[in-house]
């Protein structure tokens, strides 16, 4: 399948998304250009780690309002795939694609490490070809990793399924001590109603060959590739430049 | 015309950086300090707007840019 890394001024992990999909996955990857509005007919959109635009104002605000978001905006309205990874689901929810925001961690420091993550549902295209309790690890480096939302749509993803990962300690529990900055309920991930959006802070991208630690990463992108290969999500970026 | 936007942590969600200044006050010595807060403040420049539309405006640049009606909360004042 078709995929695009957007990058943004400041985007740090666009090359390493793109390495992974090219040359571990062997999938069609091409580069966005924040400025482009053209998606290029690509069927899933990753808005990569980093700090586009310095991370100035808030994190995401100024890249939610760059050109090719608009076409992002658009595509993903239409119901197609789009993932943010890091910076990506700050992005994301700074657009209003996902519910809630990311504020500094709890405990004021940049956190990187491993962590662990349960998967709470596989209901999704990003996580159908995983299994549900599942717990994964993938590596995490973030200061704004703190998802907070208010309670009626706190309540609201919970009810719907739409917290896709939680960090938990090593035996799976939902601990405050498995929880690396503060989110509510442990929240890691969350999908859109529609669940064809997705964000996340850990870093699939980064735990996708053996030799990097881990491929529980790998998971997530095949995910993606099955669920596109049978069927379930065929559109493409067909969305008219500039709307 | 200039206008000055303060931008506040809402009410219920967590500041961590308003708890650590508010522990570090009463560390040296300011135990009545309480409910810290740390936000952001942005002044700007309006030209060619009277008062109404000057309030108008930076309304707007508030609520699409410079705020995070999720996570934040502001007030603005207008100086001619």
């Amino acid at each position: 399948m078709r995929w695009g890394v957007v990058t943004f001024p400041g985007s740090n992990d666009d090359h390493d998304t793109q390495y992974v999909l090219e040359h571990v996955l062997g999938e069609d990857a091409v580069s966005l250009w924040h400025k482009d509005r053209d998606l290029q007919g690509v069927e899933c959109v990753v808005l990569p780690g980093g700090f586009s635009y310095g991370d100035y104002l808030r994190c995401g605000a100024m890249a939610r309002f760059s050109p090719i978001m608009e076409s992002v905006i658009a595509f993903a309205r239409a119901g197609g795939l789009v993932w943010g990874i890091c910076n990506g689901f700050q992005v994301l929810c700074e657009a209003g694609l996902l519910p809630g925001a990311l504020i500094r961690n709890r405990g004021l420091r940049f956190v990187c490490g491993q962590v662990h993550l349960r998967l709470e549902t596989t209901d999704t295209p990003f996580t159908g070809r995983c299994a549900r309790g599942e717990v994964l690890t993938l590596p995490i480096k973030h200061g704004e990793g703190c998802y907070v939302a208010d309670p009626v749509t706190l309540e609201r993803l919970e009810e719907n399924r739409q917290v896709v990962l939680r960090y938990v300690d090593a035996s799976g529990r939902a601990t405050a001590g498995a929880n690396p900055n503060g989110s509510l309920n442990n929240i890691a991930g969350v999908v859109n109603e529609q669940r064809n959006v997705f964000g996340l802070m850990p870093h699939p991208e980064h735990a996708s060959e053996k030799v990097l630690g881990g491929e529980d990463g790998l998971k997530l992108f095949r995910s993606v590739i099955a669920a596109h290969r049978e069927g379930g999500d065929r559109r493409t970026a067909a969305v008219a430049p500039g709307h | 015309m200039r206008a000055r936007v303060y931008i506040t942590p809402k009410k219920g969600v967590l500041d961590p950086q308003g708890k650590a200044v508010e522990h570090s006050l009463h560390a040296l010595g300011f135990p009545e300090a309480h409910d810290v807060h740390l936000g952001k403040y942005v002044e700007l420049s309006l030209e060619g707007l009277d008062v109404s539309r000057a309030r108008e405006r930076t309304d707007a640049m508030c609520r699409q840019l410079l705020v995070n009606g999720v996570i934040e909360d502001y007030r603005f004042e207008i100086d001619e």
